[in-house]
């Protein structure tokens, strides 16, 4: 502390948030560095820019008002959405039970442990998009692609976050049942299972939601929905079409939000 | 003797609650019948899925390292993208989290503005948004790194207007009553009760831009994603396989320093 | 001097919390307000510097009207009146010096409060206030670290930088443990002794009142019931301020059939 001095100088100034000033300015130096280097690598067409807000203009005006009366083809893509959100929450929570159980440390052997880290690694790095596009090149277009892409999805939320509360539970219910004699597959079932799926339910209705929203975009890249729906009315400048599938999307969302909000503040 | 026997049967859950499990069992149940019944599936390709993606598998090795230069410029292309959003958004997101929260709103109609903003921008996913300014100003990083960062905006001010709504309300008091004007009380009372939110919510914000930057390029606004679809579109498997692997390493590295950005700054 | 007249404060339409209450306070005096919970106590310190907007009456400090001032009249006004707060209001994640220097914000330009580049007798002030109450060498700490007693004096430091007319300090000492709460209290007295500073405290523990004030006022359901020195608080003035719950009061009231006599 150099109180001392500051009393006969009688000068004060803020501790600096960095204490070491060659870290505190070569932080400060290199951000700055990156930043304009950051900026200068962008590409700027200037001229391509400036056209853009009468474009903008010409979009707007086009989707102004929206329009609905294709309202069937609204309301099938997005069931369709619905479907594919419903079935890849439920297989992606099948799936994510024995991934979680392979990828939480005190239950799994080392190299099982290594194997179920490395599917969640994979699955959660993967933007939905990415996985969809490979599925759709796989499968063909359409709601398949789409609900495999989401199962990996769900997986990897999913079973990251059940093999976290794996690995927090009490371990004395473990050590009771396995003093009874209780085999291994036993002991995961009666000591464990219980004290994770109360987590389990919060986290379906959470990821349900999520796919609900993740649905809507995957069927930009082909892998069925809203989104592809909303994909060809862009596809084709129907822009007061696309807006009102956005603003459906919009709504629903909200919805979805509120409503798997209150079934988790009430099953707490 | 019986009858007492038989009273003293054991049940896990009284009878309304097993009525609400049963209820919410055959609510599940009908979704996916439901839903499996009416999807508009070919079935066939289903049974051939594995297959498929065996096959798509079996195609991508060995990857194909020879365009790796380019790939990873389009990498730092996309970590740029992911900065430079994420920082311009956490600047305009704090005016916004500012007239968005109940207690330092100015009045009720910026109140309502202000959520307006947070709820279209949080609605929309990036990609739509990514749709929407590709439109306008063209395929590029430019309509890449706007569309990030409207996405951003509602995240973020959501969640910092969240934590300005939580505040210690008595620092505020006490320096009211020292005579501070409104944006000195902000400064001093506000500010630094928000500051530990501000840059956790920045650090959560940059490393899921970091993931969304990733498939920009697939609406054509720049970053890795542009030269992923280039290679699936002309059937390059292998160069497909190393962009997804550099992807990996990008989003892993991008925790890792979010991780340890977190340590250090909060 | 700080002069009160007729104060009234209603929250919406309810029973009114002050009911036309009088009170002088002629410089340099340390005064105690005692009185039970709910007696309001907290509100009539509120309505001198407009934390709460009184209903009707008249506040003047030193020939100041301080009811009918608009926004930045308020501002300036509220600058000469200095708070200390029961639960300190300190900002946790700011240094001491920083906290102490807020009581100078009504007096600083803007860029100056935001760069922390706080004048030369500002600084040299809060030293010296800060070497007097003995919490110098926490300048750089945050507010956070103290204990109870030391971020009490971080918050009479700060009122007392705004050199202030008048200090109100709304249970000064009720979360702090009994030594730390007794320093404060000889504080304050000193303080006001030496700044020639009139003390405006609400207090709760009575033993204090009568130890370290010359004057003690009752306060019982928005009036003043007693006023004089800690000899004149015998045991049936204790009974007057003390003894019924404020919600039989307001029943009474309510009914018409409360009558009581002024002090």
């Amino acid at each position: 502390m150099s109180h001392a001095e500051h009393i006969t100088t009688r000068t004060w100034r803020k501790p600096p948030f960095i204490a070491n000033p060659w870290l505190r300015w070569g932080l400060v130096v290199g951000f700055v560095v990156y930043a304009i280097w950051a900026v200068s690598t962008l590409p700027f067409d200037i001229e391509r820019i400036s056209q853009g807000f009468t474009r903008a203009a010409r979009i707007f005006s086009g989707a102004v008002p929206p329009n609905f009366s294709r309202y069937e083809l609204l309301i099938d893509g997005f069931l369709e959405s619905l479907q594919i959100a419903i079935l890849a929450t439920l297989l992606g929570l099948a799936l994510s039970v024995p991934i979680a159980f392979m990828a939480a440390r005190n239950v799994a052997a080392k190299p099982i442990y290594l194997l179920g880290r490395a599917i969640i690694i994979v699955a959660r790095s993967f933007h939905p998009v990415i996985v969809a596009i490979l599925f759709v090149k796989a499968v063909g277009f359409g709601p398949v692609a789409g609900i495999l892409t989401l199962t990996l999805y769900s997986i990897g939320f999913v079973a990251k976050m059940l093999a976290e509360r794996i690995e927090e539970i009490d371990w004395g219910q473990v050590e009771a049942l396995r003093a009874s004699g209780t085999p291994y597959i036993g002991v995961l079932q009666f000591a464990v299972l219980p004290q994770v799926m109360p987590r389990q339910i919060g986290l379906a209705i959470y990821q349900l939601d999520s796919n609900l929203r993740a649905s809507a975009v995957v069927g930009i890249v082909g892998a069925g929905g809203i989104g592809a729906t909303l994909m060809n009315a862009f596809g084709r400048y129907d822009y007061d079409f696309a807006l009102a599938i956005t603003l459906v999307i919009i709504g629903v969302i909200l919805i979805s939000e509120a409503v798997s909000g209150r079934i988790r503040r009430n099953i707490g | 003797m019986s009858t007492s026997v038989a009273e003293r049967t054991w049940t896990r859950y009284t009878p309304a609650q097993r009525w609400r499990r049963f209820a919410t069992l055959m609510i599940v149940v009908l979704a996916v019948v439901w839903s499996v019944e009416s999807i508009d599936i070919i079935w066939p390709w289903v049974w051939d899925a594995p297959a498929q993606v065996g096959d798509l598998f079996s195609r991508m090795v060995p990857p194909d390292v020879s365009r790796l230069d380019a790939i990873l410029w389009a990498l730092v292309e996309t970590l740029n993208i992911a900065t430079i959003a994420t920082f311009a958004a956490v600047l305009l997101s704090l005016p916004i989290a500012y007239i968005a929260a109940q207690n330092t709103t100015p009045n009720r109609f910026t109140l309502w503005l202000g959520r307006f903003i947070l709820v279209s921008s949080r609605s929309v996913n990036t990609l739509i948004w990514a749709l929407l300014f590709v439109a306008i100003f063209g395929p590029g990083v430019l309509a890449g790194i706007i569309a990030i960062m409207f996405r951003s905006l509602g995240f973020l001010g959501k969640l910092l207007g969240e934590a300005i709504e939580e505040i210690d309300r008595r620092p505020v008091e006490a320096l009211e009553a020292t005579g501070a004007s409104r944006a000195k009380v902000v400064l001093y009372a506000i500010v630094p009760q928000v500051v530990p939110t501000f840059f956790a919510v920045s650090i959560l914000r940059w490393d899921i831009n970091l993931r969304e930057s990733t498939v920009l390029g697939l609406v054509g606004a720049g970053g890795i994603g542009v030269i992923l679809q280039g290679a699936i579109d002309t059937l390059a498997w292998q160069i497909v396989a190393t962009v997804l692997l550099a992807i990996i390493v990008l989003v892993v590295l991008g925790e890792l320093v979010a991780a340890w950005l977190r340590r250090k700054v909060i | 001097m700080l002069r009160i007249r007729n104060l009234v404060k209603r929250y919406g339409n309810g029973e009114p919390v002050l009911r036309g209450l009088d009170l002088d306070v002629p410089g340099e005096s340390v005064v105690s307000i005692i009185g039970a919970s709910g007696a309001g106590k907290s509100t009539l310190l509120r309505c001198i510097n407009r934390l709460v907007e009184p209903s009707e009456g008249s506040i003047e400090l030193n020939g100041l009207e301080l009811t009918r001032l608009k926004r930045e009249e308020l501002r300036k006004a509220r600058r000469r009146i200095g708070m200390i707060f029961q639960g300190f209001n300190l900002v946790d994640r700011l240094t001491v010096m920083e906290n102490v220097q807020c009581g100078r914000l009504g007096y600083l330009p803007y860029w100056r409060a935001a760069l922390r580049k706080y004048p030369a007798e500002d600084i040299e002030r809060a030293y010296h206030l800060m070497e007097r109450v003995g919490i110098a060498h926490y300048a750089n700490q945050r507010a956070d670290a103290l204990s109870g007693g030391e971020r009490q004096r971080v918050g009479v430091v700060r009122a007392l930088m705004q050199q202030p007319e008048i200090l109100l300090a709304d249970e000064p000492t009720a979360s702090l443990d009994p030594v730390s709460s007794r320093q404060i209290m000889e504080l304050l007295q000193s303080l006001s002794q030496e700044l020639s500073l009139p003390v405006l405290i609400n207090i709760h523990n009575v033993a204090e009142a009568r130890e370290y004030t010359q004057r003690i006022v009752g306060m019982r359901f928005g009036k003043l019931i007693f006023d004089g020195g800690p000899d004149d608080l015998d045991q049936s003035a204790m009974d007057a301020v003390y003894s019924g719950t404020p919600a039989a009061e307001r029943q009474e009231a309510a009914a018409g059939s409360w009558r009581m006599a002024t002090s």
